[in-house]
Order: structure tokens, then sequence, then C-alpha cells
């Protein structure tokens, strides 16, 4: 992971990603305090069950277990194929999809509820303006 | 309230009409429809359309252009690609709510090629391949894992869909193809997204469809023993569920409205004769089989194994060909389903028909989601 200096000068490739100025960068999940529904990024209104504001921001885990892919050969072009789409549910809640890497994009070698640890790095891509950006990805945990 | 029946129904035969502007490939099937009622556009008192490319370019209005300015109240109908359910079902209301005796719908769509969907707005970084895929055919690829996941269906079973679809389409002029697609050459297509190969993918085409409703009262003035009456129409949208912000639901929907949709009919899944569903992806088609209730969710792989669903079998399953082979216009694919199982209801579907076919159900799903059912019957 790049180091906290290093990380304050990157964008949040999310909202929902969050870049604390002195610690280490985390995904922030609203959950609910009526019924305990977990949503990525900040809100004032429930989807699950209609409450407003009793939704406060939390950190989510890194931990979770891989729930589905899908390995992707056709991408748009200019994307580096082949890669694995992933769905993963974290630890104490919140559902994030991402890249998973250090696996090799198989169906033999990837298995549905393997343990995932979400990691940070710099974004191998800019934007238009050529800002960086700090973006997330899952790899299997041991 | 009064029953409604659909007096006239037709589609264009699908494929690629790039220099053929909307309305125009629109006002085709709106010909053919009023043609099979015995009608003109004179006799509408509204038209409902359904297109998506153009959603904010007023295509019924300009439909009536080409076919005639009368001046009769249009509603254009948005729904992803539920939209062409969804005009239909607008047309339904109207004459359910007794405001209309007869309504036309329309639903029309010019597709572009090449992969729908994708991630990342305008604005900073694109997120597509940097955060998982939001192409269609991974979104349903991951949805299909899900029935893996759950039930252990496999990559081959998966395939059989498309084998059997293209299989179907074969027998059907109108279809984009008709071209037989064995299963190794299924298996053996370029990988889109795992597992969905190219030949797993519905096909983007051009298309058009279109159908007369009318009231009780109406059919009896005028009279016609090919009518078709709907038994049902319904449609949802998802509910929340743990996983939506990442994961589209196209199950919860479509329980429901199956649900709604035996329950306003008064039939079950057992009496049904004929389904054209939902496979914009071969993945697709497997979960719909559980979710339209046509069997359980952990048989689905066996149902396509043992032919249950394929022409002939227990329960045929878009004979059509389906939106695999058929071909998918967005906005069109919602009416194009309707005119099918109307097809076999009146006995005239040809090489491919079910034969004795008394009730059929038509299903579509747009993602984010809306789900809509229809049930017909042989009136």
């Amino acid at each position: 992971m790049p180091e906290a200096s290093e990380t304050a000068a990157l964008l949040p490739v999310v909202p929902f990603l969050k870049i604390p100025e002195n610690g280490d960068p985390y995904l922030e999940g609203y959950k609910c305090g009526e019924c305990g529904a977990v949503f990525l990024g900040e809100r004032d209104v429930c989807s699950s069950c209609s409450t407003q504001g009793k939704l406060a921001g939390q950190p989510l885990s890194n931990h979770g277990e891989l729930y589905v892919y899908s390995i992707v050969h056709r991408s748009f072009p200019g994307i580096e194929v082949p890669y694995v789409s992933a769905i993963v549910d974290l630890e104490g809640g919140g559902t994030v999809k991402g890249n998973l890497i250090n696996i090799e994009p198989d169906p033999e070698k990837i298995t549905m509820g393997m343990p995932i640890e979400v990691v940070y790095q710099t974004a191998p891509r800019k934007d238009a303006e050529g800002n960086e950006y700090l973006t997330y990805y899952f790899q299997p945990r041991s | 309230m009064s029953d409604v029946f659909i007096l006239g129904v037709d589609m264009i035969k699908f494929g690629r009409f790039p220099d053929t502007p909307v309305p125009k490939i629109g006002a085709q099937a709106a010909l053919m429809a009023l043609e099979d009622a015995g009608l003109g556009i004179g006799d509408m008192e509204a038209l409902y359309c359904g297109n998506l490319g153009q959603a904010g370019a007023m295509v019924g209005q300009r439909v009536l252009a080409e076919i005639g300015q009368t001046g009769i109240p249009v509603v254009n109908c948005a729904n992803a690609c539920a939209t062409g359910a969804t005009a239909f079902r607008e047309g339904w209301m109207a004459i359910k709510a007794g405001i209309y005796d007869v309504v036309l719908a329309v639903g029309v769509e010019q597709m572009g090629k090449g992969l729908l969907g994708g991630g990342g707005g305008r604005k900073g970084i694109p997120t597509e391949g940097l955060l998982g895929s939001g192409t269609m055919p991974t979104v349903f690829a991951e949805a299909g894992m899900e029935h893996t996941r759950n039930y252990g269906t496999t990559f081959e079973q998966f395939a059989k869909v498309s084998v059997k679809n293209h299989h179907h389409s074969t027998m059907n002029p109108k279809a984009m193809y008709q071209i037989e697609t064995p299963l190794e050459t299924v298996m053996n297509a370029e990988m889109i997204s795992y597992p969905n190969t190219k030949l797993m993918c519905s096909v983007n085409v051009d298309g058009s469809a279109a159908a007369v409703l009318v009231s009780e009262r109406k059919l009896k003035e005028i009279g016609s023993n090919r009518a078709v009456k709907v038994r049902a129409s319904v449609m949802t949208s998802d509910p929340y569920q743990e996983r939506n912000l990442t994961m589209p639901d196209v199950n919860t929907c479509t329980q429901r409205a199956a649900a709604k949709a035996y329950e306003m009919a008064g039939v079950g899944p057992e009496d049904i004769d004929l389904v054209e569903l939902h496979d914009c992806f071969a993945t697709a088609e497997i979960l719909h089989y559980g979710n339209l209730g046509l069997g359980k969710p952990e048989d689905a792989g066996r149902m396509i194994d043992e032919g249950e669903t394929a022409l002939g079998g227990r329960i045929p399953v878009n004979v059509s060909g389906g939106l695999l082979s058929k071909g998918h216009p967005l906005g069109a694919t919602g009416i194009a389903n309707i005119y099918e199982v109307s097809t076999h209801l009146r006995g005239e579907a040809g090489q491919r028909q079910v034969e004795g076919a008394k009730l059929g159900l038509t299903h579509v799903i747009g993602l984010g989601s809306a789900c809509g059912i229809h049930i017909l019957e042989k009136a």
C-alpha cells in the first residue's frame, strides 16, 4: 500500500473510498440505524426501510468473501483483458464490486466463497485532466 | 372492468437498418398490426410508443407523422429492455380503465453494434476494467454465476440454452438469424465474459413490433375469431436487496411479477403452454426457469439438459429463437414476444407451432430493474 503521505495527493476512485490525511485509506459504508442495511457512500434515506436521518458512516471491513465473478475477455477499446470482475461481500456488511487481482483468470482457479482482502493502490490510469487516483482491488486472502 | 383483447399484432423481420429513421421502422410494424386488425390509424383512440434510444425525441408522434397525424394522444415510454412491454401495458390499462376502446401500441429500436453498458460517468476516471466490469455480458455472467454458486449449473448447461434458441430460430423467418449452432460452436465461440461466449449474447438488431388492443365491447362490434385475450398484465420494480448497489437483481422482480400474473389470470405455471422469456444472455434464461415457476430453481440445469424447454418438450421456451437469435431491439422486444405467443395461440406459427397452445406467457426485464409479464389466451 502507498504511504499516507503519497495517498494524500491522490483522488479517490469512487466517493466512498476515503483517504484520511493521517491514516490508512478505507471504504466507507452508511449503515441504517433502523434496519441495519449497509450502503456505499453517504445518504440520508434508507432504501430498504425508508427511514430518514438514521444513517451513519462507518469504515467497512477490508476482509470479505468472493460472492460471484466473471472473467472479462472483451471490454471497451484500450482496456486490458482478461481480468476478473468480482462481487465481494465484506465482513460486517457491505457488498462491493471490483477487480480481483493476483489470481489466474481461470474458472478452475477461482472459488466462489474464497476469502478476499481489499488492497489499495495507485490506479494505473489517469483522468482526462491528468489527475492521479487511489483505487481499491480485491486479492485472495490466505 | 372490460377484458382487453389483442385484435391485431405483428413485427417486422429483425435486421440492421442503419439508414432508416426510427419512426419509419416503427411505422412499418404499426401498419402491419393495423392491417392484421382490419383497422386503420383513423380508428385508433391513442398511441403508446416504446423506444429507448431516442426517448426524448417524440418517436410516437413521428410514427404518426409517417402514417397519419390524427391528433390522438401519444404517450412515449422508456423503461430499458421492458420498454415495449410498458407501452403495451399502458394501452392495456387505458382500455381496462374504460377510457378507450381501441388503442395502438408500438415498440421500435435502432441499435448500434457492440457492447452495451460499462462503468463510469463522463467526469473523473473511467472505472470500466478498474472496478470490475459494467458491461451487460459481465453483469449477466455474474448473475449466472450466482446460479452456479447456488445450484452447480455448468458453463455447458448455459451454452445449451443458446444451442436450443438458435435451433428454434431456424424455423422463424422473422428472426435475425436462421443458423444452427452446435454445442461445441457455442462453447468455442469468442469468450466475452465467462461464462457468456459471443453466441450466448443477444444480437443487437433494429426492429419494430406493434399491437392493436381493443375492449370486449369493441371486439363484439367488430367480430374476430383470431383475437387473443390478455389474461394478465403485470409490472414490478426490484425491491431492496443487500447486493443491489453492485449487482442488479433480476430475480426477485421476476418472481413477484410471475406470482401476481398467475394470480390475476387464475392459472398456474403448469397451465402455460409456451413461454417467451428475456434471454438477453444465455445465463439469464436459466435463472428465469425458476423465477417463473417453470421448474424448481435447482432443476434448471436438468431442464435444459433433458430438452424440457425445447419445442416438443414439457414447456417450450423461446421458440421464436429468443433474443439470442431472433435479436433484441430493446424497445420492440416486449411487443415482439407478445406477437410470438399470439401467433401460436392463433395456430399460425407454421413449422415452430406449439401444438394446441391455449395459454402463453411473455416476460421481459429492463435492467435497473423493470419486469413486465403478460399472460395471453386464445379468445
